[in-house]
């Protein structure tokens, strides 16, 4: 494969906020589609200006609801990616797209623009749940939205929130054993966690609800590895699970410590200019990011150079997440060898040559890993 | 000109805490004139913040006052403000000394109280005549003749003459202050013609005059610029001021016999000051210094360790300015695997040990980690020798030791009869002996023997939830003996903490150390491996816990605008990793054993 190297577009508006959601979303009603597309363009080439002669290997298209967009606006994207980059034949292009019948309307659309992946927001397969959640589709227009994208698109994947207010495992193995006859290839799934700064965290504060323990979450985690790879799709990442070869190539960049650019109000990137890599963050309000982009091209604050202990940190922090691990080459050092061992003892981790590796167990300690070891 | 003695008294005022000395104190020099009505704040004598807050003394204080009695003549008053509290005995003792008269001050709504005893029977001892005051007659629940009839059931004394008053309101005060000329002596002794002898009272550190000195003359003349030597010390200082307290500082040309002030003597080191010495002439030195007095000794101990490592410095130097105005404060530096550096200090109870936290708290902003309260040992070795135990984690190897011995205390209890019960019975747990039970009226008074170190631990917050607020507590030391005690210690995966090791008796030894076994499984948060949690005598393991290791932890979602913020998240948490404790392969966040320090008996 070649280096990794993808381009992350943030559509930040909602049709409504969810109640779970801490990401950098709004409910607007006036958006200015052209104005977007122009600001995206600028600051598509901006970056591209600074980063000469790299490969796209993966564009992902997340938000807010991408697939909220006019379908002409993810065209433009993408040719203006290819117009400043050289784009790989085999790229992935995946959007983020609500299960509701007026988005699955036009997925027809996004796949002539150029998207070949979808991951659907189903989050559950109980139409209770789905209200509970906040979402705007009931688990048969999700089914449905699902039918849609698999048909349109070459590869698609949905995501699930467990361990919700008295989920028992019984419940969950279930559901996702219904969810299981729908799926192809490729889920996430989310255990709820809950944000500052949400619906659910007030809530949560007020008592409202409980969320399992540590013991109860232990045993819905277990039980989603023990149903997922019966089903043959072991998890890769922490809540990622796929077939072999049907892993999310953009999310690896993340997890591989690539390259990538974010494009878009409240988008980070990680960049390599000069040897060095860069944190770029834009600012996350969308007309502040957009008075920027005019302005200046991009719409970051200023771009901060990631010393050698944060990108120790950030590699092995990100690294660890894939069942696959992480090379501890040129970190050797860094590392207590006994702390090393003393997890191996535990069967949390397996050092295989220079490669660190979380067994499945250790996938879900693994906070308690990275605070043990670096 | 100084007074003669017979147009002079001193006089101190005793009494419980809250029963209204300081108000009291405060309508007497309102009323002589010693500030004018702007002037006045309440509790002026209390000038230590935490003094006024808490409605207590701890430092002694003097003023003077004029008082122009029905004789038609001008007396001097000389009053002293004693701390009520038995952590403060010292201070009250040599108060005192100095006086040769008490105002027996109680609350008519409360009536006599432990505390009050004890300080009743310090006044007997030094010979003082003793004015009963009924306090705070202006409140609905007061009750003159019940307070009387205590004065006299209780302490024995003749109320009779007991002046009835409000401090708040200023009734009766003339009646009082009448009282004070014709009831209570003057000066015994003190010689005019006589080579100067002076009593050094107290000394205390100010940032403007230096060191200051409470003294009252015996014989002779304290002036400025006289050359005057300190005969304990054996240290001679020229006197740059004399004068008085009115409570405003207000200078003199000479202190004569009898009479009470303060003077200074370009001193910069308190430490020079030694409270009960002897001031005298050094050219004329008089022929025998005074008994003086014993020093105090601290009997409780803790440690403390600043919370953030970086604050040792700090708290040393914050450790050093209490000092300066407090000799009673012991400390020395530690070193805790558990908690880092901190200083090992000694109180003279518990009262006075939570005061000194709460001024380092407070006024110097420190966080700390007190440990346990803890009492001085003695320890008989096998080979004869007697060594002092300052800390459980000094204990010597039990194969070395021939018996240990811990002091006790004479605990006075005033109860109400309905909780008498419920007291006996924590007296009897915590190993006490029934020495007395009388009643007064419908309260209980109960004299105990109780091991000091029982009684360091929670004893004083047991007493009162059972019995509603209601019952006083005192005590005085009351020697060593030797019992089976032993060090109870606690280990994390095999390793001692030695900031929770404590000597306690062996029978209480099995169900302490469960108790703090089960504590700290629900304080030391779940980790990558399991944690034996053991407490031990010796070699042996009397409980144990285990803490299951970490079942999940783990973020759900980590994606590329995810990495700085839970990187920065990863970072904050290394740096609470210094205030984490390696034991074997775990660590321990030092808040786990502050809360298990915390723990008291019914939980």
């Amino acid at each position: 494969m070649s280096e990794l190297f993808g381009v992350y577009i943030h559509w930040p508006f909602c049709a409504s906020k969810c109640p779970y959601c801490d990401f950098n979303s709004h409910v607007a009603s006036n958006i200015d589609h052209h104005a977007w597309r122009d600001a995206y363009r600028r600051e598509i080439e901006y970056y591209a200006s600074l980063l000469k002669g790299r490969v796209v290997t993966s564009v992902f298209f997340g938000g807010g609801t991408p697939s909220l967009m006019q379908p002409e606006t993810t065209a433009h994207v993408l040719d203006t990616i290819a117009e400043n980059w050289s784009v790989a034949r085999d790229a992935e292009i995946t959007l983020e797209a609500n299960p509701t019948s007026v988005e699955a309307g036009k997925f027809r659309d996004f796949k002539s623009a150029g998207v070949n992946r979808v991951s659907l927001g189903v989050q559950s397969m109980r139409d209770d749940e789905l209200k509970f959640l906040g979402r705007q589709h009931t688990a048969a227009e999700a089914i449905k939205a699902i039918t849609i994208a698999r048909d349109t698109f070459e590869r698609y994947s949905f995501d699930l929130i467990y361990a919700r207010p008295e989920q028992s495992v019984t419940d969950w193995r279930a559901e996702l054993q219904d969810a299981l006859r729908y799926a192809d290839g490729h889920l996430s799934l989310y255990q709820l966690t809950i944000e500052p700064g949400t619906a659910f965290h007030t809530m949560y504060q007020r008592k409202d609800f409980e969320v399992p323990d540590e013991d109860d979450g232990g045993a819905l985690y277990e039980a989603t590895q023990e149903v997922m790879e019966e089903a043959g799709l072991p998890a890769y990442e922490v809540s990622n699970h796929a077939a072999a070869g049907q892993e999310s190539l953009h999310n690896m960049t993340y997890w591989r410590y690539g390259d990538y650019v974010g494009i878009g109000p409240g988008a980070h990137g990680r960049i390599t200019m000069n040897g060095q890599k860069q944190a770029t963050r834009a600012h996350k309000a969308p007309d502040v990011w957009m008075g920027r982009v005019k302005e200046n091209g991009h719409g970051s604050h200023d771009f901060e150079v990631i010393t050698d202990d944060q990108l120790f940190e950030e590699a092995m922090m990100m690294g660890l997440r894939l069942r696959d691990g992480v090379s501890i080459t040129g970190y050797e050092e860094r590392f207590d060898m006994g702390r090393i061992h003393a997890l191996e003892g535990e069967g949390l981790v397996t050092l295989n040559g220079q490669t660190l590796q979380p067994t499945v167990k250790g996938l879900q300690r693994l906070n308690g890993i990275l605070n043990y070891l670096l | 000109m100084s007074k003669p003695l017979e147009h002079i008294r001193n006089f101190a005022i005793i009494a419980h805490i809250d029963h209204g000395k300081s108000t009291l104190a405060d309508r007497l020099i309102q009323t002589c004139g010693g500030l004018e009505e702007r002037e006045m704040k309440e509790q002026v004598l209390d000038s230590m913040e935490i003094e006024r807050e808490r409605g207590i003394t701890i430092k002694a204080q003097t003023v003077r006052l004029a008082y122009t009695a029905k004789d038609g003549i001008e007396y001097q008053l000389n009053l002293m403000d004693t701390p009520g509290h038995v952590d403060f005995a010292y201070e009250v003792s040599r108060s005192l000394a100095s006086c040769e008269g008490s105002l027996l001050v109680v609350d008519s709504t409360q009536g006599v109280e432990a505390q009050t005893l004890a300080n009743v029977y310090q006044a007997i001892e030094n010979d003082h005549e003793i004015l009963p005051v009924i306090n705070k007659i202006d409140l609905p629940a007061a009750d003159i003749d019940k307070a009387k009839e205590q004065i006299e059931d209780v302490i024995g004394l003749d109320a009779t003459d007991a002046v009835p008053v409000s401090g708040k309101t200023g009734i009766n005060i003339d009646q009082l202050l009448e009282a004070i000329v014709t009831k209570l002596p003057c000066p015994k002794e003190g010689a005019a013609d006589k080579p100067t002898k002076a009593l050094l009272v107290d000394s205390w550190y100010d940032s403007y005059l230096g060191v200051v000195i409470l003294v009252r003359v015996i014989d002779g003349y304290l002036r400025k610029g006289q050359k005057i030597r300190f005969m304990k010390a054996k240290a001679t200082r020229d006197i740059d001021r004399v004068g008085m307290f009115t409570p405003k500082h207000v200078l003199l040309d000479e202190l004569g016999p009898g009479e009470m002030g303060f003077i200074t003597a370009s001193i910069k080191d308190i430490s020079e000051t030694k409270v009960g010495d002897t001031i005298t002439d050094e050219k004329k030195p008089c022929e025998t210094a005074l008994p003086g007095f014993k020093p105090s000794i601290p009997m409780v101990f803790c440690s403390l360790f600043p919370v953030d490592a970086s604050e040792y410095e700090k708290l040393r130097d914050s450790l050093g300015k209490i000092k300066l105005n407090d000799a009673s404060l012991h400390y020395e530096t530690e070193s805790s695997q558990a908690l880092g550096l901190g200083f090992r200090c000694g109180f003279l109870g518990l009262l006075h040990m939570e005061i000194i936290q709460e001024r380092l708290e407070r006024e110097f902003d420190l966080d700390l980690i007190p440990t346990a309260p803890s009492v001085v040992y003695k320890i008989n070795m096998t080979d004869g020798s007697q060594i002092e135990l300052y800390n459980p984690v000094d204990m010597p190897d039990v194969q070395r030791i021939k018996s240990v011995e811990e002091p006790w205390i004479k605990a006075t209890i005033l109860v109400p009869d309905e909780y008498l019960g419920g007291i006996l019975t924590l007296c009897q747990e915590r190993r006490g002996v029934q020495i007395e039970l009388n009643y007064a009226g419908n309260r209980a008074l109960v004299v105990y023997r109780l091991p000091l170190n029982e009684v360091v631990f929670d004893f004083y917050d047991r007493l009162k939830s059972i019995s509603r607020g209601y019952a006083s507590f005192d005590y005085a030391l009351d020697g060593y003996d030797e019992n089976d005690l032993v060090k109870l210690e606690i280990r994390v995966n095999q390793e001692p903490v030695d900031a929770l090791a404590m000597i306690v008796h062996k029978d209480a030894a099995e169900s302490r150390g469960r108790q703090l076994c089960e504590r700290l499984k629900d304080l030391i948060p779940r980790q990558m491996f399991k944690i034996a949690i053991q407490a031990a005598l010796g070699g042996k393991i009397i409980a144990a816990e285990h803490l299951s290791a970490l079942r999940k932890d783990v973020t759900a979602k980590c994606y590329g605008g995810d990495v700085s913020r839970k990187r920065k998240l990863l970072e904050k948490q290394k740096k609470g990793k210094k205030k984490m404790r390696q034991y074997g392969n775990v660590e321990i966040p030092q808040s786990a054993f502050i809360n298990a320090l915390k723990m008291g008996d019914d939980k």
